[in-house]
């Protein structure tokens, strides 16, 4: 198993947002998480990344058969989480090619593997930005900063493609971009996975599941599970809401 | 005795060898005696002074420095550019030195070799003068070694001129620069000062510039003194029409560092930039003191001042802008942002606008802020670690000021040591 995540609770500044979310995730496999807007998707996605304010109440998760929630965040990267901001957050002053290469060096450190030098890794770079069609421009550019929101979820995927993550959680990734970025993000995704990785779409939009074909759809709904099925289920939601799987889950 | 006069007596018997050992031109010698007359009589400044207030210089005051008296010799402190002027404890070292081909009519020349020349006399000390400051009368009374660089007419130097201070002991070193840009002229200039010793000495610096019509100055100054040293250093501008100045400054070393960065606009159309980091640690105190007047019409001025704080140290930075009751048509911008890396370091900032015209354009702002949480955890995210996340926003932060600097050895050896902050001796 990949990841699986056990009757897990969590609050941020004393509001309980999810409460006992289950869910398991192998290796290959593609799910999508779907769900009303406050229901605790992204907070999922941050709890998995190991942000600071977030408190875990209850439950547990596994990550390759250990438990997650004992890795800072800098260490789940380097096991090979990655997760892609629902608002990916500038920095300015930083280049996003010096930003991708340490990141990667860090990665690289840690698997023993080789580390490149900037010349190297911007071959590297070039390579990467293919597979989501990113202009080279953007390589000199401060971290996300004046990027539009489009261009922002775009680099994020190409950050992806560098880090070559186990577990991609791609928090709604598709908002923001428009029609053909969606297509070439997507395609990037679909270059991206394989059997050796997992990918978990936080998602509002039937759309993106055109593109990247979901092996399991989840619906989370005041912070747990309400529903789960197959990509048909998100056809179905698309048509009629999310009432009648609130009502469902109560 | 009087306290100022129990100070001034280490420099009494020091000025009084070093005027007798002098073979300098009568004027020279007047006004260094005038000089250290004035210094006699107001002694070092105290924090009673509006200006010192933040700096007590007490231990500066009370320091027994003596003069050097021969350049000791040093190994890598002075880089590899093509013209540098090297001085080691305050003197001139010919080993050091190196000048490429520079062109027809450029005056790089020591003091002891300027005493004859009109320019040079027409300007020393007239832009900063020795009233300035206890520090400034000090300096002008002990006026010795010291650089003068004079670009004539239309003349433009390619290669920049560095004139690189080291210190290798306990000395008080008196560094001094006069730069005439005439009109049409174009330079680059940098001043280093830095060292080779990790002890106590004091570094009591001046600097004057003057730019004549249309001339153009990119002027660097690097304080990166040792963790135990003082600095005290003033940097004035004159401009004049059409001229345009860019200094930045960066202020990385001394257990108490004092840099006073002022101009002033005294023909119309002139544009100057002056910026500057100061980057600290624990045990530092640096302080900022900036003055730039817009006398006449039409001048534009830039400040941007970063400072980056970590340990238990301290920053004062006090920038003014004056704008004169004739400068209509002023566009000033001033901002002195802070990044606080600890919770003992303490920055007191104080932006200052003085306005006397409606025609002007004018904006300043300061802020004091620590690291950003969302940035961090989104830089842990993608693998970085603490330390190294943290080293990299600090760069972000201070790279609009670093990326200024376009000699490469010292912007190598800036990004290093902002970047390994952590491990680094600056
Ligand atoms: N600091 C906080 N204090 C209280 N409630 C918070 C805090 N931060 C987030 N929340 C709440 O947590 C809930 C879940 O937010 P989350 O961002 O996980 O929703 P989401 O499912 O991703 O929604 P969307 O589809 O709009 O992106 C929301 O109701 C939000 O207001
Ligand atoms: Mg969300």
């Amino acid at each position: 198993m990949l990841l699986e995540v056990k009757d897990l609770y969590v609050a941020i500044d004393g509001k309980t947002i999810l409460k006992g979310l289950n869910l398991q995730i192998k290796k290959g496999e593609v799910h999508a998480i779907m769900g009303p807007n406050g229901s605790g998707k992204s907070t999922l996605a941050k709890v998995l990344a190991g942000h600071p304010s977030y408190e875990v109440k209850k439950g547990e998760i596994l990550f390759e058969g250990n438990d997650l929630l004992e890795l800072e965040p800098d260490e789940r990267a380097r096991e090979g989480v990655f997760m892609a901001f629902q608002y990916p957050v500038e920095v300015p002053g930083v280049s996003n090619a010096q930003f991708l290469r340490l990141a990667y060096n860090e990665k690289m450190k840690h698997s023993g593997g080789e580390e490149l030098d900037p010349l190297e890794f911007d071959d590297l770079l070039r390579e990467k930005a293919k597979i989501v069609e990113m202009d080279p421009q953007f390589f000199k550019r401060s971290v996300n900063e004046g990027f539009s929101g489009g261009e922002k979820k775009r680099n994020e995927i190409l950050q992806m493609a560098v880090l070559d993550p186990k577990l991609a959680v791609l928090d709604e990734t598709d908002s923001g971009l428009d029609i053909d970025a969606l297509r070439i993000v997507s395609e990037g995704v679909n270059k991206l996975k394989s059997e050796e990785n997992g990918v978990v779409l936080v998602t509002h939009y039937q759309r993106l599941l055109n593109y990247i074909v979901p092996d399991f759809v989840h619906v989370l709904a005041d912070g747990k599970i309400v529903k789960e099925g197959g990509k048909e289920l998100a056809l179905e939601l698309e048509e009629k809401g999310y009432d009648w799987v609130k009502a469902a889950g109560n | 005795m009087t306290v100022k006069a129990k100070l001034a007596t280490g420099y009494i018997k020091e000025f009084a060898r070093s005027i007798e050992a002098s073979a300098q031109q009568d004027w020279l010698k007047d006004l260094r005696r005038k000089a250290f007359e004035y210094f006699t009589e107001t002694g070092f400044p105290t924090s009673r002074d509006e200006d010192w207030k933040y700096t007590d210089v007490k231990e500066v005051a009370g320091g027994q420095w003596s003069v050097a008296n021969h350049a000791n010799a040093i190994s890598e402190s002075a880089g590899n550019a093509v013209n540098k002027i090297v001085f080691v404890d305050g003197i001139y070292s010919e080993d050091a030195s190196s000048l490429g081909e520079l062109p027809e009519g450029v005056v790089v020349s020591k003091f002891a070799e300027s005493g004859d020349n009109e320019v040079f006399q027409e300007n020393l000390s007239k832009i900063v003068e020795p009233e300035f400051s206890g520090f400034s009368a000090l300096n002008t009374a002990f006026i010795d070694q010291g650089l003068f660089i004079h670009v004539p007419k239309n003349t433009k130097i390619d290669e920049p001129i560095h004139v690189v201070m080291v210190s290798t002991g306990e000395f008080t070193a008196f560094p001094r620069l006069l730069y005439v840009g005439e009109e049409g002229s174009e330079a680059e200039v940098l001043e280093v000062f830095t060292r080779e010793f990790e002890g106590p000495y004091l570094t009591n610096a001046v600097s004057e510039v003057k730019l004549e019509k249309n001339a153009k100055l990119i002027h660097t100054r690097v304080q990166r003194e040792s963790h135990a040293a003082f600095h005290i250093g003033v940097t004035k501008a004159v401009l004049s029409r059409d001229s345009v100045y860019d200094g930045t400054n960066l202020n990385l070393g001394g257990k108490l560092a004092r840099h006073d960065a002022n101009l002033e606009f005294t023909e119309e159309n002139g544009e100057a930039w002056v910026d500057g980091l100061y980057l600290i640690e624990d045990g530092q105190h640096t302080d900022t003191h900036s003055r730039i007047d817009h006398k006449v019409k039409n001048c534009l001025s830039h400040q941007n001042y970063k400072g980056i704080l970590d340990g238990k140290s301290r920053a004062v930075f006090n920038g003014k802008v004056y704008v004169h009751e004739n400068a209509s048509g002023t566009d000033a911008e001033q901002s002195n942002k802070n990044l606080l890396l600890s919770n003992d370091a303490r920055v007191d900032t104080k932006p200052q606008l003085e306005i006397f015209n409606d025609d002007v354009k004018c904006a300043h702002g300061a802020t004091v802020g620590q690291l950003e949480g969302e940035e961090l955890f989104y830089l842990l995210t993608r693998g970085l670690n603490q330390d190294l996340a943290r080293n990299l926003l600090t760069y972000g932060f201070a790279e609009e000021i670093i990326n200024k600097i376009t000699v490469p050895s010292i912007k190598k050896d800036l990004d290093e040591a902002v970047l390994n902050r952590l491990h680094a001796k600056l």
